[in-house]
């Protein structure tokens, strides 16, 4: 590791002669052997568990992914196998890879309306009411719970078929919104033969799961907003616009960094599910890559190791996409 | 700085109030339509709250739940408790949690100040690295950390497990929340610590101090603010974590509280009332910390939303 010096060219406020400058650089800011052990340590111990304990698994699974093995053998009895999980997943396991799709995108698409309410509350709170501080304490109270609770909470009061209260909108005869996996809709894909559709128990899931998300996003779009010059705003409405177009063409675009944020935060937190479902014992219906990724690692089927890495990877890869191109939104403009 | 603009805003509010001060028809509405969505958020935890002091199949069942009450009872409280061995949990849960922040926090701003406070070959990439690295699903990694962690091995005396590796003891899981949290906390550290004048650090050069006088005396003290934000935000992500305590510990009564509420929700499936008060229960801490540190959680939130 090459520690050169501090990152020292700011404040040129009076220049002074080359020779001298240069001297003083080389006197106060090159490091000793000492100095740059303990950089060495700083960086070096945290950098060592992250990339052992989260990277090298990471790859693993990848690897893992090509290969046949059961878990209890010993590593010497790894086969690679080319893509032929692959082909069995996609194939052979459809009825478990694409019901578990699909309520991902569900997720991701349900996530992304719930964080257009949160900004939509959030723009209603940022107008500086009466009693702000407490619609915002209230709205997003839920998100310092964990899902797994949120989901007993909901279990405990909302979804039961006797007393209930979801049932008390919901139309038809009550049902226990926990265990009935009967589809709302479902439709028919060309390449499977079995339909796609949304559950009942998931459906409720997501309300759920709505409770403590648009709490979180509410409150990111808050900071975000109050981050917004005001004289953006007044210049607009001096020049005519209306509120809508006000924040259509003024807010939303100065807005843009908070937006990439909340993005990925609603695609990974909507592609990593899993608490809420797996405290719920997952019922049918309600199956996610998260769910399904683990149980087929560790359940009856855990000793298929090659399948359960395949369904990892292709979550993994979902992920990666809005990863990377987070990433780089964000370390763009900072070495700019 | 963000105070700043929040001031200037409302001292703007307050002028254009003073000086035409009537009350719209639209304030009105935005008003019920807030209040609104406000009752519409505490019903499920409100109610939950109210049922768990009742009996679920004489009174509950039979009444519903808005009813009034036949006995109000500590029952499904002390049932929860002890079914549920949450003293136990709750002590699993503050042996993981407790050292788990105290040492993310150190070793997340040890990274952040030697990658931003002075400039080495790779010193971004490492940022990115952890950046990435946060973002990941945890279902991906766990096959092959139970093989790492079999692998280390591990004195008996110092786990519970007396299997001679990691695989199975509560370090096992403090271990992974670190290096995972690490990547998060680094990435706000960041962001902050380059908000710090570079004088500061060079004067204390100039002065003589090394890298680690730098770092405890000068910069560390001036991070602050940002440390309690994120010590605060991370007590509840590690105190909610539910899938590392359900994977990495076996037994129920191993298991932090969240992961191990799982068992009682097996047991009594239809006690709905004895689930509320156990929920109830999980959810206190860190409703309490919310409620005393609201300001530290936010700003947690954003500061790593808002660069710099």
């Amino acid at each position: 590791m090459t520690v050169t010096d501090h990152i020292d060219d700011t404040t040129p406020a009076v220049d002074p002669p080359a020779r001298g400058r240069r001297r003083r650089r080389r006197r106060y800011t090159t490091l000793s052997k000492g100095d740059r052990f303990w950089l060495g340590v700083m960086v070096g111990v945290p950098a060592f568990l992250h990339l052992i304990l989260v990277w090298v698994p990471a790859l693993a699974t990848t690897a893992l992914s090509f290969t046949e093995w059961d878990n209890l053998a010993p590593l010497t009895d790894i086969r690679a196998v080319g893509f032929q999980n692959y082909w069995f997943i996609f194939t052979v396991f459809d009825t478990n890879l694409f019901p578990a799709l699909f309520n991902n995108f569900i997720l991701v698409f349900w996530l992304f309306f719930c964080s257009a309410i949160g900004m939509l509350l959030a723009y209603l709170l940022d107008k500086n009411l009466r009693g702000g501080r407490v619609y915002q304490s209230i709205y997003y109270f839920p998100v310092v719970l964990s899902l797994a609770v949120v989901g007993f909470i909901w279990k405990s009061t909302m979804f039961s078929r006797d007393r209930g209260l979801l049932n008390v909108i919901w139309p038809g005869e009550p049902i226990d919104f926990v265990g009935d996996g009967t589809k709302i809709f479902q439709f028919d894909i060309p390449f499977l033969d079995f339909p796609l559709g949304l559950s009942r128990n998931f459906a409720a899931l997501l309300i759920a799961m709505a409770w403590r998300h648009i709490g979180y996003i509410m409150v990111m779009y808050l900071a975000g907003l109050k981050g917004v010059d005001p004289a953006l705003r007044e210049a607009a409405s001096i020049d005519g616009c209306n509120e809508w177009q006000s924040f259509r063409n003024v807010v939303f675009p100065a807005l843009k960094p908070i937006n990439v944020v909340v993005a990925v935060i609603t695609v990974i937190e909507a592609l990593r599910a899993y608490d809420i479902i797996a405290a719920l014992n997952e019922p049918r219906g309600t199956e996610v890559m998260g769910t399904l990724v683990t149980k087929s690692l560790l359940g009856e089927g855990g000793g298929r190791v090659g399948i359960g890495s395949a369904y990892g990877v292709v979550l993994l890869l979902l992920c990666l996409g809005f990863i990377i191109w987070y990433v780089y939104n964000h370390y763009r403009e900072t070495e700019q | 700085m963000s105070t700043a603009t929040a001031d200037s805003v409302s001292d703007q509010e307050l002028v254009r109030r003073s000086d035409g001060r009537r009350i719209r028809p639209a304030r009105i509405l935005l008003h019920t339509f807030l209040i609104t969505v406000a009752i519409a958020w505490l019903i499920p935890i409100g109610t939950a709250i109210y049922n768990s002091f009742r009996f679920y199949e004489s009174d509950t069942q039979v009444n519903g739940p808005f009813s009034a009450p036949d006995t109000l009872t500590l029952q499904n409280y002390r049932d929860a408790w002890n079914v549920g061995e949450m003293g136990k949990t709750f002590g699993n849960t503050a042996f993981i949690v407790i050292p788990a922040l105290f040492i993310t926090l150190f070793l997340s701003a040890a990274v952040a100040f030697a990658c931003t406070r002075f400039s080495w070959k790779f010193n971004i990439a490492f940022l990115v690295l952890f950046t990435a690295g946060n973002l990941m699903p945890q279902q991906v990694l766990f096959q092959p950390l139970f093989q790492i962690y079999k692998r280390v091995p591990w004195p008996d005396i110092l786990s519970d497990t007396n299997t001679g590796n990691l695989l199975g003891t509560k370090i096992a899981v403090i271990l992974i929340h670190i290096a995972f949290q690490v990547g998060f906390c680094t990435f706000v550290l960041a962001n902050y610590m380059k908000t710090i004048p570079k004088e500061l650090g060079e004067a204390a050069a100039v002065d003589g101090a090394g890298v680690l006088r730098q770092f405890f005396q000068v910069i560390l003290p001036l991070t602050r603010p940002a440390l309690a934000a994120l010590a605060t935000l991370e007590f509840t992500w590690l105190y909610n974590d539910f899938f590392w305590g359900a994977v990495l510990l076996n037994q129920g009564d191993e298991r932090p509280i969240t992961s191990s509420i799982a068992v009682l929700n097996g047991q009594y499936a239809t006690d709905f009332n004895l689930i509320a008060a156990a929920s109830i229960m999980i959810a206190l801490p860190t409703l309490v910390v919310y409620l005393i540190l609201q300001k530290q959680f936010i700003s947690g939130l954003t500061l790593g939303a808002n660069k710099g």
